[in-house]
């Protein structure tokens, strides 16, 4: 008790100190911000990314540091409120003085910080897989775009391995995420010759536990004679419930597939998978990848987290590669000046945890391989696709006739995160 | 050249042999065929031992589209070894063995594999997981096992693994299957399996058939049915009929046909909508009886009432956990078990809660909400922090996992169904608690009027507690039953606070008939909604229409009677 009051004092006075003394003395550690939710309905997702920062951080300094000094990360909780993530995320940066954040996982909690981050010219790294449209001088998206996801799982329904699929089910959780998504496979699925007629589109709110009807109308949908499949950008604890209504109606994997864009190793984890074996999830790692360097990060995690049960996920993977990339870019630089690390963050390369490299683009994204695993009865994903090498992720949907034309370069003579010419 | 091989076979009889020669030369899928038409499958071992090995072994490729051959190589020879062979794969328990390269069946037993080998059938060895590496299998590849196994379980001699092989015939409407059907049907004994399987064999007759005749046969089989694969079936032939010239009497006699299936499934579709709305209200009730008490009879807007529902699906969790060890897997035990226990957990927190905060609120119903509101912050924050933020696994007992599946496409899930004879079970002993007990007669009279129920000598305080600590174990008793259809996580509470204030006070506050009647009446107008308006928009019509009733109707649908509600 009495050491625990003691470093709160201590901390208190370096605080002060810290804040009345000038930069000179702030900067005997470099300051990593975590900024993902511990409380609230999206803890149950970013807890998990707080932890794999934190064992990133504890590694580094096992490891002597970053340019000769420790690394602290500051933790902050801003409880799946999205008003909060913008006031932490100005809290972090200008109270904590960090010089770089790790954070967010929902888009409208992305959105909500955009701007604090472009007003403080600060660098943000999204790990989670989104609906694209957007790219920010401060953000680097090391979760895959709509092209390195989405796109390549409806293209596996549709082929020979996938079943053919020639009836799609989109069901959503009722926001950007899921809505943007769609409106791309949408455009997608039309350019590949189907009709509207033989697309259904649902979306249910939040946390939606009753899933009798809707289950049953894509069984009604499905019996139109057509081989039919279900894309799912459905978010959250409303899939327990919806996987299990599924697995009670009998709805086998090779009559209706469903692919899942949100469901991971992690997200399995609450759900009996025996009768869910077959359905699909598309994502750029799964734990079940066999790679040494996956089998150390695995080892590791257990190592840190204490729990030989807990598994591993992709937005860990995007977590972890994005911080190794910004270590690489520090040291490049030799300053963890905001304006030098991004310039030395493009073409910057990592060895992912998958046996390939990930390379950070100019437009801010990641050129990732896709793979698509299938559900076995253990809670783990067998891989029955992947992509040949690696995919560049796209800012702006190439189907979406709108954005079609807007690029992402924030190097010269683009400099830019949505132009349709060169701004210089 | 598959299909030129069955216009072949379609057009006439004779044909049969020509391909019987094409077979030698391409067919995987037709030597299935004509080989089961022509050697009876009961003369078994088509295969010698050693070419049963080697066949077996060419599944030991990467592609599926190899394998699919492989597996329709197999099939043809209706050797009865492969059924064994074909299950075990599709089952995921098909290895090669490393040492010898050898495809053995291998059943997992704590973590020691036994092999079963593949052509004697008996136990060849154990080894550790890694020693086998597993003939892997996706979608396709299961779809090809179990249309490959259908074939060859038209000839079991057991009548469920054949009535099982027809309707997965019915279900694949492979005209590849119907020489193989025919020889099935000339076979079958069984009354009612003969019926499906010339029900199935309808459904590819009218796609296939010769004459007009024969179409007309086939429809008329075919319109007596009410199930959604005879809709689609219908709807595609008469969107094609058109197109491909038949004569109008056959797509009249279609058309009419069809609209009769869709009017029958149309009223199946209605008795459908009733009864995932009674499910759903059902949930509704067995969530919301609890607060009916404590809201309803106390007058305590108790925001942590989710909270209570959510230490009653931990409470699950962990006599599942503590039980896992002394019980079979799929045992109910552990969530009968779980039920009293749930109750008393749940109960006790809620006698702490009422004893230590909400006693000193009575009759200040803000602060109430806003003390009861921070009691369900700190109680989600604190099971976050004992099981973590992950959502908890509660395995489903047998008796609750599957449906019973018609065959118009009304599926009634066993979970559900439980449920709803769980809340009926719930309320039942409630009303009994209140009507024939001594507690329950004081709870009444408290209700009614407390002053004058303290001055004939009742403890309103321990009636206040043990009130409270009532609504509160039934909640935690709901949650036993949400953790079969719901997250067990921390926010489970969360998610059901507002339908159940919803219910309450819809039915009418202090009324428990009044609750009943609102959570069924809410749970199927809600899912009359969703269909046509979509499950977002269905919740913010009910929202409203709720508002707007109760401007006219304040009280509710029964308004009490007494004095409590009035102080």
């Amino acid at each position: 008790m009495n050491k625990k009051l003691q470093a709160l004092i201590g901390a208190g006075a370096m605080a002060v100190s810290a804040m009345a003394m000038s930069a000179a003395q702030a900067a005997d550690t470099i300051k990593v911000g975590v900024l993902h939710s511990l409380s609230g309905t999206m803890a149950i997702s970013e807890t998990t990314l707080k932890d794999t920062v934190l064992m990133l951080v504890d590694d580094l300094n096992k490891s002597g540091g970053l340019l000769g000094k420790q690394v602290e990360a500051v933790v902050v909780d801003p409880a799946s409120d999205w008003p909060l993530f913008a006031e932490k995320a100005r809290e972090l940066i200008e109270k904590d003085q960090v010089d770089v954040v790790f954070g967010c996982w929902t888009s409208v909690s992305r959105k909500s910080v955009l701007p604090v981050f472009e007003e403080l010219n600060s660098m943000l790294f999204y790990p989670v897989q989104y609906e694209g449209e957007e790219s920010s001088r401060n953000v680097f998206y090391t979760g895959a775009a709509p092209n390195q996801q989405a796109i390549p799982a409806v293209d596996y329904l549709m082929s020979e391995d996938g079943g053919s699929a020639e009836r799609i089910v989109l069901l959503g959780t009722d926001y950007v995420y899921p809505r943007t998504t769609n409106k791309i496979l949408r455009s997608y699925l039309n350019g590949k010759g189907i009709a509207d007629a033989d697309i259904m589109e649902n979306y249910t709110p939040f946390g939606h536990s009753d899933w009798q009807s809707i289950v049953a109308d894509v069984k009604a949908f499905a019996s139109a004679g057509k081989k039919t499949a279900v894309v799912s950008t459905i978010n959250g604890d409303a899939n327990v419930p919806f996987y299990k209504e599924l697995a009670n109606q009998g709805i086998k994997a090779e009559d209706i597939p469903v692919v899942a864009f949100s469901v991971g190793e992690e997200e399995l984890a609450g759900i009996d998978t025996a009768p869910l074996v077959g359905h699909l999830a598309a994502w750029n790692y799964f734990q079940s990848v066999e790679a040494d360097a996956n089998a150390a990060f695995i080892e590791k995690w257990h190592a840190f987290i204490g729990d030989e049960a807990r598994v591993t996920n992709d937005p860990m993977e995007a977590t972890y590669i994005g911080f190794n990339m910004w270590k690489q870019a520090v040291e490049q630089a030799g300053t963890t000046d905001v304006d030098a690390v991004r310039q030395a963050m493009y073409g910057q390369e990592v060895a992912n945890l998958t046996g390939g490299t990930a390379v950070m683009n100019t437009n801010h994204h990641l050129s990732k391989p896709v793979l698509i695993g299938e559900v076995q009865d253990d809670g783990q994903f067998d891989i029955v696709w992947e992509t040949e090498g690696t995919v560049i992720g796209d800012a702006w949907s190439d189907f979406l006739p709108e954005s079609a034309k807007l690029t992402a370069d924030w190097t010269y003579p683009w400099v830019c995160g949505n132009c349709e010419k060169p701004m210089y | 050249m598959r299909n030129d091989m069955f216009s072949v076979l379609r057009r006439s009889p004779f044909a049969m042999k020509k391909a019987a020669q094409y077979v030698v030369r391409f067919g995987a899928v037709v030597a299935c065929l004509l080989m089961f038409a022509v050697v009876s499958p009961n003369v078994a071992q088509a295969f010698s031992d050693e070419e049963l090995r080697n066949i077996a072994e060419q599944l030991n490729v990467k592609s599926a589209t190899k394998k699919v051959a492989v597996i329709e190589k197999m099939a043809a020879d209706g050797d009865p070894r492969v059924a064994a062979i074909l299950k075990a794969m599709l089952e995921g328990d098909l290895y090669v063995r490393d040492s010898d390269e050898h495809v053995v069946i291998a059943t997992k037993k704590g973590k020691v594999y036994t092999h079963i080998d593949i052509v004697s059938g008996e136990q060849a060895g154990e080894s550790l997981s890694k020693e086998l590496s597993k003939i892997k299998i996706n979608n396709r590849l299961r779809g090809a096992l179990r249309d490959a196994l259908a074939t060859l379980n038209l000839f079991s001699p057991d009548l469920t693994v054949r009535t099982a092989a027809v309707e997965q015939v019915m279900d694949a409407r492979d005209p590849a299957m119907l020489p193989l059907l025919l020889r099935a049907i000339d076979r079958e004994e069984d009354e009612t399996l003969l019926a499906r399987m010339e029900l199935a064999q309808a459904t590819m007759a009218l796609a296939a058939g010769e004459t007009t005749e024969e179409r007309l046969s086939a429809i008329e089989v075919l319109a007596s049915e009410t199930t959604p694969q005879i809709r689609a079936v219908l709807s595609q032939f008469v969107a094609s009929a058109e197109a491909e010239g038949f004569e109008p009497e056959v797509v009249s006699a279609a058309k009419d046909a069809l609209a009769s299936v869709e009017g029958r499934l149309s009223t199946w579709q209605t008795v459908g909508d009733v009864y995932r709305g009674i499910s759903l209200g059902s949930v509704l009730l067995l969530a919301a009886v609890g607060l009916a008490i404590t809201f309803g009879v106390m007058g305590v807007i108790n925001m942590a009432h989710g909270e209570m529902i959510m230490i009653g699906a931990y409470t699950t969790f962990m006599v599942q956990q503590a039980l896992a060890p002394f019980l079979p897997s799929g045992s109910a035990w552990s969530l009968i078990i779980s039920v009293p226990v749930a109750f008393l957990v749940a109960g006790m927190v809620g006698v702490v809660i009422e004893r230590c905060v909400i006693r000193f609120l009575y009759g200040r119903p803000l602060e109430t909400l806003l003390a009861t509101w921070g009691v369900s912050l700190v109680l989600q924050q604190a099971i976050r922090s004992i099981f973590g933020a992950t959502n908890q696994q509660v395995t489903a007992p047998d008796f609750m996992s599957g449906a019973v599946e018609f065959s118009t496409g009304l599926v009634l899930t066993y979970n559900r169904l439980w449920i709803i004879l769980f809340s009926v079970i719930v309320v039942a002993g409630i009303a009994a608690v209140l009507r024939y007990t001594a507690f329950g007669l004081q709870m009444r009279a408290v209700t009614q009027n407390r002053r004058m129920a303290g001055s004939v000598g009742i403890r309103t305080g321990y009636v206040d507690a043990l009130t409270f600590g009532l609504g509160s174990g039934i909640a935690g008793i709901a949650g036993v039953a949400l953790s079969q259809i719901s997250n067990v996580s921390p926010n489970l509470g969360q998610t059901y606070i507002i339908d159940s204030f919803m219910v309450v006070v819809f039915g009418g506050v202090g009324n428990l008939w009044g609750t009943v009647l609102g959570a069924f009446s809410l749970g199927i107008v809600n899912k009359f909604l969703e269909p046509v308006a979509g499950a977002v928009l269905a919740k913010i019509f009910v929202l409203i229409a709720l508002i707007l009733f109760i401007q006219k109707r304040p009280k509710g649908l029964f308004a009490l009677k007494g004095r409590a509600v009035e102080a």
